[in-house]
């Protein structure tokens, strides 16, 4: 057993268990166990007693901020568009965040989808989480029986194998550059802080990928996206995608083909990228959550890149930082716009 | 029926003498399309790894997308707004190497689908030829549904592993043309070769499975106590409403028809569709019958386990174990399949 | 293809005339010609049952028919402007060629269950559509039916469909028709009331009877009490469900309602056999 995990289970059951018996949230968002090795479910605990379900390990990869706008929502009274907000204080919600997970906590409240005042945040410094689809390809795709996890490492089991891994070296690629694994906001922080991360080339797997020719890009998007299932897997795990009616379920007019056939493919992925501009904190959801393993990631890191080096900026930093791209600026850079004369952009 | 031993240069042999007629497709092992169903263009057996690939074998059945008719939209053309079948290239498929869940699937769907030409046409252009599972992995559960880890339903060439070479068995009169194309080179299925196919279907008859014939016990149950237990709250709780279980599972057939037109030509097209999202029922007034989320997860649960055994017998699960090793938040088939047959009025759930 | 006959092509047909039924403008019937003889010949449908308009490029949108059996040589289909299909149905012209895929459903049981029996119809809105259809097919075989009672109500006299033939019905001593409006309306100097209410006063008797009710759902719920007061049971009343359809043909899914199908099983259904289902229409 990882005695670090343990250790913060041990203290998120035991505050789970302190809001929800005092009364301070009304519900709390964790982890429960799987029925799966290398599975945790998310958890919605809404007694005392649920929270000795709660667990915490390196494979918590599903950002729990996507639950927290519909969760709020569910415990305010029944109103209508248009309808005054209700009186009096709502209940709260408890959270865990780690730290991109804080950061879209903040992009929500900033978007007006989360009330501050209302969610209890449990931060949760993150050691990066594992992206199973590493392990399986570690041990040759067999089938996997049982993986326990130590500190540093992961012993995966099955018929016929038992195989060692370094954590780390499975760990999934948007923790491995990740600066900020600590909860850029919290109410209650557990575990000790781990502190700004210094990473060399953050960026290396966008710049691969800017680094080939055009008709390389074009080949890399098709060849990797061509098993899309248009699941939306990718789209439900963010916790972005909160539009009461998105893009692609929109019939009037219908933006985008209902196929998988490439255009509407890429479309739905380009156009859903581009939402994310600006606010993305690459927590790695969506890519965890493919069940045909689509490197969409990489669309948002390249969007994220171009936001940090146009505008300086990183999603969900500060609730006092105003968002990039709504808000305006005479000074932001306008060398994305394509010009006669510009011939790649222009000038950055 | 016609049954052979084939080795792998056989199979090889076989599937080049086939490929004559027919596109051969099988699961890719690796590469960006690793686990979708390929065409074969170099005829040797293909490494079929344990367990199920990614993708299930409806495609085949439901190719996405589906042109079910195309039309003209120029106004002076004669025949503007009239739509026709698309001309189909007469060519057949085989689809080999299909496990004996995906193959079962096949007839489930069909159930559903007696009045679907499509289907029914799709049925008749793939041949599937059968690879039963000499391993069963740990998302796997074909036994508690109804099928066996040796089951030949639904393929028309069922291959068994002995030893490093098949025993191939026709189970269709199409089996059998097919299977016919080996006869020059396959060896006789000795005795003891069938001997030893029957001993691994002895041994998946007896696995130690809890549950057998769920679907009687399904169907004895009240609809409405089902549908009203207290469990599928959980499940919402933690679903996010994805269609990845339904767009992976070999037995969920519903689907969306969409007009599409480009420069003065239109097709009608089918798509995969899924009951997880609120778009599936949501009327023009704005009205949505299933709008709730728990009503979704719900659905796509009772369809499976209820609605469709009340109305055709089986349950609409082969139990390829694909929703269970996907699903982003581990909800795990199984497990609803069990608080479904142990739920009793009152409220008691054994998970 | 094999030799069952495609489902998901409609017949060719073009639309022979185009009538606005209400003051807003967003109701118009189209009466509606199949092109082909044969599949005119061929054509059988009973009250109560569906088709799918089908407009090449737009889709298609499931449409009670409204016009009877009895009128032979047209289909009549009055349509809501609601959705992308029906908006692209009413910028069409007469003349214009369309598609029709059907007839879909089970219908009223008009020949069966319903032969002998007292009806009472009660209608809201433009849900009267396939009551029309009922109406006129009853009253074209008037020996097989007892008394014939129709409460139909609109929002105002311009929202009421087929006027001209209200009036007809009205005139006729065989056939007792209940037309309201739901307030007050210059010129208007017929019933005032919701349906319900209207219903409550009409107070058919339930003795040898059967309900036939169309209309909004909550018009249904409060149909329904005072029709309960007076000794209507639930497996005497007929309601036809309507939810978001594509196939038509019990297979696509949409329509879903626990294992039934709209589009197959109904749309028409006793209310005993709806009780039995979850709420999801």
């Amino acid at each position: 057993m990882s005695t670090v995990n343990e250790k913060i289970t041990e203290k998120i059951r035991s505050e789970a268990q302190r809001l929800l018996s005092t009364g301070e949230v009304a519900a709390f968002i964790g982890y429960e166990a799987g029925s799966l090795p290398m599975s945790v479910r998310p958890f919605v605990a809404r007694k005392q007693e649920d929270a000795s379900r709660l667990v915490w390990n390196s494979f918590c990869v599903l950002n729990l901020a996507n639950y927290l706008p519909a969760l709020l929502k569910s415990f305010e009274p029944p109103r209508r568009p248009g309808d005054p907000p209700p009186e009096g204080p709502l209940p709260k919600v408890g959270i865990l965040a780690t730290g991109c997970w804080s950061r879209n906590i903040v992009v929500q409240i900033k978007e007006n989808q989360v009330d501050r005042d209302r969610v209890v945040i449990v931060g949760v410094p993150s050691r990066g989480m594992v992206s199973a689809r590493k392990v399986k390809e570690a041990v040759g795709e067999r089938d996997i029986q049982t993986c326990i996890e130590e500190d540093h490492s992961l012993k995966i089991c099955g018929e016929g194998f038992e195989q060692e891994l370094n954590r780390w070296d499975v760990v999934r690629d948007n923790c491995k550059t990740c600066v900020h694994p600590d909860p850029v906001i919290y109410d209650i922080l557990i575990g000790d802080p781990a502190g700004e991360r210094q990473v060399q080339d953050r960026f290396a797997q966008v710049d691969e990928i800017e680094h080939k020719s055009l008709e390389e890009r074009w080949n890399w998007f098709a060849d990797s996206f061509s098993s899309c299932v248009r699941c939306y897997a990718c789209r439900n795990a963010c916790p972005l995608c909160y539009c009461p009616t998105c893009f692609v379920d929109d019939s009037r007019p219908q933006w985008v083909g209902k196929s998988t056939e490439q255009t509407d493919t890429m479309l739905f992925h380009i156009l859903r990228a581009y939402h994310c501009a600006g606010r993305c904190t690459d927590c790695g959801s969506c890519e965890s959550v493919c069940p045909v393993g689509i490197p969409m990631r990489l669309l948002t890191k390249k969007l994220n890149k171009d936001v940090l080096e146009m505008y300086g900026s990183e999603a969900g930093m500060s609730l006092d930082e105003p968002l990039p791209l709504t808000t305006y600026n005479p000074a932001d850079p306008q060398g994305f716009v394509l010009t006669e004369k510009s011939e790649k952009g222009g000038d950055r | 029926m016609k049954a052979l031993k084939l080795d792998r240069n056989a199979i090889g042999q076989w599937l080049s003498n086939m490929a004559g007629e027919r596109d051969i497709y099988a699961p890719a092992s690796d590469g960006p399309a690793k686990g979708t169903w390929t065409l074969l263009t170099d005829y040797s057996m293909p490494e079929i790894k344990p367990g199920v690939p990614a993708r299930p074998v409806k495609n085949f059945l439901f190719p996405q997308p589906e042109t079910l008719l195309k039309f003209s939209i120029v106004p002076t053309d004669p025949d503007c707004c009239l739509p026709s079948e698309p001309e189909e290239n007469g060519r057949k498929n085989v689809v080999f190497g299909v496990r004996p869940c995906d193959a079962r699937s096949i007839g489930l769907n069909a159930l559903a689908c007696k009045a679907d030409t499509y289907y029914q046409a799709n049925m008749d252009k793939n041949a599937i030829i059968g690879l039963t599972c000499s391993q069963v992995c740990s998302t796997c559960f074909c036994s508690e549904t109804g099928g066996s880890p040796m089951g030949t339903e639904g393929c028309d060439v069922s291959l068994t592993e002995i030893d490093g070479r098949y025993i191939a068995r026709a189970m269709t009169e199409r089996g059998e043309e097919l299977l016919a194309l080996a006869e020059s080179f396959g060896k006789e299925v000795t005795d003891s070769d069938f001997s030893a196919v029957e001993a691994l279907e002895e041994r998946a008859r007896s696995g130690s499975d809890e549950i057998r014939n769920p679907e009687e016990q399904l169907r004895k149950k009240d609809l409405m106590e089902l549908y009203n237990a207290p469990f599928w709250q959980e499940l919402a709780d933690r679903c996010i409403n994805c269609g990845a279980c339904t767009f992976l599972c070999p037995t969920c057939y519903c689907f969306d028809i969409q007009d599409e037109t480009l420069h003065g030509k239109g097709r009608r097209i089918r798509c995969q569709d899924s009951c997880m999202f609120p778009l599936f029922t949501l009327h023009a007034s704005g009205h949505n019958p299933r709008g709730q989320k728990i009503q979704r997860v719900r659905n796509r649960f009772m369809h499976k386990m209820k609605y469709f055994p009340d109305r055709f017998g089986p349950i609409s699960c082969v139990g390829c174990g694909r929703c269970v090793r996907d699903c982003p938040v581990n909800i795990d088939i199984r497990e609803v399949m069990r608080s479904l047959l142990n739920f009793h009025d009152m409220g008691s759930v054994t998970p | 293809m094999s030799s069952i006959k495609n489902p998901y092509r409609p017949y060719p047909a073009r639309l022979d005339n185009i009538k606005v039924e209400t003051e807003d403008g967003n109701l118009k019937t189209f009466r509606i010609v199949l092109e082909d003889k044969a599949d005119r010949e061929a054509w059988k449908h009973t009250a109560g049952q569906f088709a799918m308009l089908s407009l090449a490029g737009k889709g298609e949108i499931p449409i009670g028919i409204a016009s009877s059996p009895t009128e032979e040589g047209h289909l009549l289909f009055t349509v809501n402007r609601a959705g992308v299909v029906t908006t692209a149905l009413h910028n069409m012209n007469e003349g214009d060629r369309i598609g029709v895929r059907g007839p879909l459903g089970n219908g009223f049981p008009v020949d069966t269950e319903l032969k002998g029996k007292n009806i009472v119809i009660i209608a809201g809105g433009f849900a009267f559509t396939t009551l029309r259809a009922t109406l006129i097919y009853m009253l074209e075989h008037r020996q097989d039916y007892g008394k014939i009672t129709v409460i139909y109500g609109a929002r105002t006299p311009g929202m009421l469909l087929y006027r001209d033939e209200l009036e007809k019905w009205q005139a006729r001593d065989d056939v007792d028709i209940h037309v309201t409006i739901d307030r007050e309306a210059p010129g208007w100097d017929g019933l005032v009331g919701f349906v319900p209410t209207i219903a409550g006063q009409v107070a058919p008797s339930p003795d040898n009877a059967a309900a036939l009710i169309c209309g909004p759902p909550i018009m249904i719920k409060f149909t329904m009490p005072p029709l309960e007061e007076i000794g209507w049971t639930d497996d005497q009343v007929y309601l036809s469900l309507e939810n978001r359809m594509k196939c038509g043909i019990g297979i696509c899914g949409h329509c879903s309602v626990g294992p039934v199908y709209v589009c197959h099983d109904g749309p028409v259904f006793t209310r005993s056999q709806v009780q039995k289902l979850p709420i999801e229409y």
